[in-house]
């Protein structure tokens, strides 16, 4: 079995480094978007990376960073998760509530609280796309308003404020450990969980492999439906504890908590380098993704620019983030065609 | 390395189906080759299904709808052979295939494995009695690596359950070197050629202790050297003991490799030989066997000027430097196996795909590179083959469907009317003799046959001087069929259209065609008159059987085996 042939390994190798160049600049490119914008706003104003902002830019990120897990997990398997801002909101107002009428309740259970609403509603969503084989994408948009509802007429016209709150809960949402907020070391923990779960177990990559060819998934008999319901209820999970950090971090919490996150997590997950069609993408390039769009928000503030740029700015690098993943698709795929059929050496 | 060469290598004789079994479902339980492999490459002198056949099937039938795929599907795999499968297009090779891959179940028929008779309720069923099917397209996780597209679902673990990648690159490095050829398991499965996919799809095979290996074209899109490393591998697997059945319209190749052959027609098994003492000729004659229909009388004083010029078409490896001319009042039908590049040749000539070199010209009005709308207005029309996806919007109405084409000569100050447009349409379907329920009801009520007419109708009302027709009667019924053959020899005979035909039915081909031009893997290799063409010229023409071809007028030397 000596039939190597030096020629031969020539056309399998140069495509080889093509594919694996493409997609490490997708990989890594967000973080070089992010350090280059660091950088000029920084040149620009140079208290920008004072310590306070830091500490600003993380906190906001960090709730995102944490919802970007859950939709990562989704996204990949080729669906989508609307209701996330919904679940955070009808979790932070349930959970926080507790403390007013449970006199004493220990912080564990107000967590436990607020990450069993976000379970339920990932069961809901997750069955009916599961059992009814319906796009998840307008299953959780209508449980989007659907959940959004039924927070609005248990909150009814009141909130929760924080002086009801007890100071170590809302402490987990402000104190810091040398500039870097608990809360985000907390959630930093979890989705190197989230991250480890994806990359080196089965139940993980099978996520992806029924993102990257469902039919393909079905003849290798990966159970599509348990997976994909997996997917929801752990997204459901995360937004309701991301629910209950929420409360943690703005103290008053009343029925628009959340309102319109979904988008800005989709936007997150998918400047983050996750491919909306499924099949590819990380969980930290996601976390980067909604540090990168914190860091634009504070940037923005710092440098005097009327925060109404804001969206535009979000939307215009979503746009040149798909774009990029269309272009670098559609040349490997040329480039692919043309390599094959070289024939002889 | 050792000790991962006695895990890959097959730990159960090549056709214990109980052994593979238990083996799918302890790797399914996450300890794979836990069961106490003690494995070397499988002796097929000592095994116990040595003295009965691998696999056989027996009088398999299946149907889909009306069309009987398999009428009488018999065959016959002995351990350590490598079995040719032959046939034209829709011979029933492909039904077969996937009657073994457990794809379809067979309405009639047996099937024993090693000795047991076996039911094939799924691929899960087919993998665990020791099949491995590599599908023409293999279902590649393109985001996965190629270690995970090979392991899938069934990855070592280590503990925790978390998945031993160091464990599985090492089983692949072990299989891919005992089949001699280089693979990295760590690369991205996305930009894989289509040879390197093969090698991932063998390897899995391999890893999965298969014995027997059923191979769908794999060579179709191999270059030389692509398919010389397959021989090599398929001739390690043989040599180890396993069962090949190798598919391919290419009769040099089943020659060089196989030991025996089985030749299919018309969905049925027409003969099982060894190869030794068969000529290509003996193959060829086999897969064809059928009566000629004639046609009645193909006109040659009819023919008019040079309406189509193609010259020098080329598209990067899709086909290369194809050129030929279509005559005002002519048919002439473009043959060659499913794959050879001959729609690839249509849609660039229509512009929906881009060419990289050569010119096309109209009536001496050159074309634009990728424009249909040039197209359109220089005069072609194009029936696509697939005519509910890309030559009618089937969720529109019937007379809509026929003016769509048209609806610049249906504007009167620039508003479309709806009565012109039913005038128009209610026309066009009399002409074709359309059978509908009414104008107004949706594309997707009318039969294929009637479809088909539909797609012609709204070409038709413009007056083409061109009608490119791709697979024009693929799966409509015979009568519409005879209808649409008479359309076309109408068209061409008194309105002096030129015809370009993409067809794979070869009574079709040599009754329509005036003339007949074979391509073969993206070039143009022979043409035909209507009077010297026959069926045998066409398939060694299209599967490089030059030999029996010698009165061709041209042979191209575009042989896979140079060197």
């Amino acid at each position: 079995m000596t039939n190597l042939d030096g020629a031969l390994a020539q056309p399998t190798e140069s495509p080889q480094r093509l594919v694996d160049l493409v997609f490490r600049l997708r990989e890594y490119g967000i973080i070089a978007v992010l350090v280059v914008f660091i950088a000029v706003t920084t040149g620009l104003q140079p208290r920008f990376l004072g310590q306070q902002n830091i500490k600003f830019i993380l906190l906001n990120a960090t709730i995102f960073a944490l919802l970007a897990l859950g939709e990562t997990m989704v996204v990949v398997s080729r669906q989508m998760d609307l209701s996330v801002g919904s679940v955070l909101g009808l979790s932070a107002y349930v959970s926080s509530n507790l403390f007013g009428q449970v006199h004493g309740i220990p912080i564990p259970v107000v967590f436990l609280a607020g990450i069993g609403i976000g379970v339920a509603c990932g069961v809901v969503n997750g069955a009916i796309i599961a059992l009814a084989r319906v796009p998840g994408l307008v299953v959780t948009l209508a449980t989007l308003y659907i959940i959004r509802g039924i927070d609005i007429s248990i909150v009814g016209g009141g909130e929760v404020v924080a002086s009801s709150l007890p100071a170590h809960f809302l402490a987990i949402g402000s104190d810091s450990v040398v500039g870097i907020p608990y809360v985000t070391m907390c959630v930093a923990v979890v989705i190197a969980a989230g991250a480890y779960f994806l990359r080196s177990f089965r139940s993980g990559r099978e996520l992806y492999a029924i993102g990257s060819n469902p039919d393909a998934a079905r003849l290798v008999g990966i159970p599509i439906g348990r997976r994909v319901f997996s997917a929801y209820v752990a997204s459901g999970a995360i937004a309701g504890l991301a629910g209950v950090l929420w409360a943690t971090y703005y103290g008053t919490v009343d029925s628009t908590a959340g309102t319109g996150y979904e988008l800005t997590v989709v936007t997150a997950v998918v400047v983050g380098g996750v491919a909306i069609f499924g099949g590819s993408g990380s969980v930290i390039g996601a976390a980067f993704g909604a540090l990168l769009l914190s860091t634009i928000a504070t940037a923005l503030y710092a440098l005097n620019v009327s925060p109404f740029w804001d969206p535009a700015l979000d939307g215009l690098l979503l746009v040149l983030a798909i774009t990029l993943d269309r272009t670098l698709a559609v040349r490997l795929a040329n480039a692919m065609r043309k390599r094959t059929f070289r024939h002889e050496p | 390395m050792g000790k991962s060469v006695e895990m890959t290598a097959g730990d159960t004789p090549p056709g214990d189906p109980t052994a593979s079994l238990r083996r799918a479902v302890h790797q399914r339980e996450g300890e794979p080759f836990a069961d106490g492999a003690q494995p070397a490459v499988v002796d097929p002198t000592n095994s116990p299904g040595e003295d009965q056949p691998a696999l056989v099937l027996e009088h398999a039938t299946k149907s889909f709808g009306a069309v009987r795929a398999l009428v009488d599907g018999d065959i016959t795999l002995h351990w350590g052979e490598t079995h040719g499968l032959v046939g034209e297009n829709g011979a029933g090779k492909s039904t077969l295939v996937k009657v073994l891959a457990g794809v379809h179940q067979p309405e009639s028929g047996r099937l024993v494995v090693n000795g047991r008779e076996v039911t094939l309720d799924g691929p899960a069923a087919s993998r665990a009695v020791g099949i491995a099917v590599i599908h023409q397209e293999a279902s590649v996780f393109p985001d996965l690596s190629v270690a995970e597209n090979v392991f899938i679902g069934r990855e070592p673990l280590r503990r925790g359950r978390r998945i031993d990648f160091k464990t599985m690159n090492e089983q692949i490095a072990v299989i891919v070197e005992r089949l001699g050829v280089r693979l990295d398991p760590r690369r991205i499965a996305r930009g894989l050629s289509v040879a390197d996919q093969q090698i991932m799809e063998i390897t899995k095979a391999v890893s999965l202790n298969a014995s027997i290996i059923v191979m769908d074209e794999p060579t179709a899109s191999l270059s030389a050297h692509e398919v010389n490393r397959l021989f090599e591998m398929i001739e390690t697997l043989r040599r180890e003991g396993k069962a090949v059945l190798f598919i391919s319209h290419r009769l040099q190749e089943v020659f060089d490799l196989c030991q025996r052959v089985t030749v299919m027609r018309d969905g049925r098994h027409v003969f099982t030989r060894p190869l030794a003492g068969l000529v290509a000729d003996d193959l060829v004659q086999a897969m064809v066997g059928r009566e000629v229909v004639d046609r009645a009388g193909a006109g040659g004083q009819r023919i008019g000027d040079v309406v189509l010029a193609v010259e020098h078409l080329s598209r990067e490896g899709v086909f290369t430097d194809v050129s030929f001319t279509v005559h005002a009042g002519e048919i002439v039908v473009l043959a060659g196996l499913v794959g050879a590049g001959r729609s690839e040749v249509a849609r660039a000539i229509f512009g929906i795909d881009h060419r990289d070199a050569g010119r096309v010209s109209v009536n001496g009005r050159p074309l634009r590179s990728g424009s249909p709308t040039d197209a359109i207005a220089a005069g072609i029309g194009f029936v696509p083959e697939d005519r509910r996806q890309q030559g009618l919007v089937m969720a529109m109405a019937i007379d809509r469907n026929i003016a769509l084409a048209s609806y610049d000569h249906l504007k009167r100050s620039g508003l479309i009317w709806g009565a012109l447009e039913r005038r128009f349409a209610t026309d066009w379907a009399g002409r074709l003799l359309l059978k509908y329920g009414r104008l107004s009801g949706n594309a997707s009520t009318l039969s294929g046959g009637n479809q088909q007419k539909l797609v012609l109708a709204k070409w038709l009302g413009r007056h083409p001087s061109l009608l490119i027709v791709d697979e024009p009667t693929r799966g409509i019924d015979v009568a519409t069929k005879a209808e649409v053959h008479r359309l076309l020899e109408a068209l061409a005979a008194e309105e002096a259209v030129a015809v370009l035909m993409i067809s794979s039915e070869l009574p079709e081909v040599l009754r329509m065609g005036d003339r007949t031009l074979v391509m073969r893997e993206g070039r143009l290799v022979a043409e035909f008159s209507h009077s010297e063409v026959s069926e045998e010229h066409i398939v060694a023409a299209a599967t490089g059987q030059t030999a029996a071809a010698g009165d061709l007028v041209t042979t191209d030397a575009m042989g896979h085996d140079t060197p």
